[in-house]
């Protein structure tokens, strides 16, 4: 029996991992792949509650948590490919077009 | 041998994670990222949330992941090749990210007791083990969440609507 403290470490660190990537990259896509990491580790977080608590509504809002992750990296991509068409470029500091 | 699949996971889902991140081939990083869903995934069923795992396994990496690698080929890859792959303010965001991480570890370590086993209120738990995974979170799904239930279906609907409108010819 693993204790629950383990899991929200782990997850901290992951979640972490999300946000320096989200901070520092420059490809969009991999932008939001940094921010499915951060929301995956949400889940662990939700997951091991549950299974402490033996309670199972923190595994139903695990599948909500997904579900949302699956609607954003539907438009996400979406808002891409839109902005390829129009810019030629995924860097994000060079999408520039609002800057006085 | 629970602790063992445990550290075992969790190194790999760092590693992964890492890797994801830091990777300079978007392919390369989309990969690794499918690698720790994977590894997400293991202690999911390591947690005995079976449903859960398995739609992590059929939804992340068999829909959005790979909707990810359509989009990567789509956008072409090789003038992302040789460019710098951090922005200007990477430094920065770095020393960020590491000063969160452990502020977060921090107040996990120091709250520790309030989660550890005793403390935990026996009539909180409602232990029900006669029942299956999957039927006790389906029939959860069906009556206490029914309505965020409906809601996230709508959810789906607007996102199908939205990128079927933002990849038109002319926006």
């Amino acid at each position: 029996m693993v204790d629950i403290t383990h899991y929200l470490v782990l997850s901290t660190i992951v979640f972490s991992i999300g946000v320096v990537g989200v901070l520092t990259r420059r490809n969009v896509i991999i932008i939001l792949m940094s921010i499915e990491l951060m929301l995956n580790s949400v889940n662990l977080n939700l997951v091991a509650f549950s299974d402490r608590l033996q309670d199972p509504s923190g595994q139903v809002f695990a599948v909500f948590v997904i579900t949302v992750a699956a609607a954003e990296a539907a438009v996400g991509l979406g808002i891409i490919i839109a902005l390829f068409r129009n810019k030629e470029t995924v860097n994000v500091d060079e999408i520039d077009l609002m800057r006085g | 041998m629970e602790a063992t699949l445990f550290y075992i996971l969790a190194t790999m889902l760092v590693v992964f994670a890492i890797l994801t991140v830091t990777a300079a081939n978007p392919v390369r990083s989309a990969v690794f990222l499918i690698s720790a869903l994977l590894c997400m995934a293991g202690f999911f069923f390591l947690l005995e949330a079976e449903f859960v795992g398995a739609v992590q396994i059929l939804v992340y990496v068999g829909g959005i992941m790979v909707l990810f690698l359509f989009v990567i080929m789509l956008v072409s890859v090789r003038e992302v090749e040789g460019q710098r792959r951090a922005n200007r303010q990477w430094k920065t965001a770095l020393v960020l990210g590491i000063v969160l991480s452990f502020e977060l570890v921090f107040f996990v370590v120091q709250g520790a007791e309030v989660f550890s086993a005793d403390t935990i209120d026996q009539q909180f738990l409602n232990l029900d083990s006669q029942t299956r995974n999957t039927e006790t979170v389906g029939g959860l799904l069906y009556s206490t969440y029914l309505l965020p239930f409906e809601i996230a279906s709508v959810l789906l609907l607007v996102a199908m609507i939205a990128a079927v409108v933002l990849t038109q010819k002319r926006l």
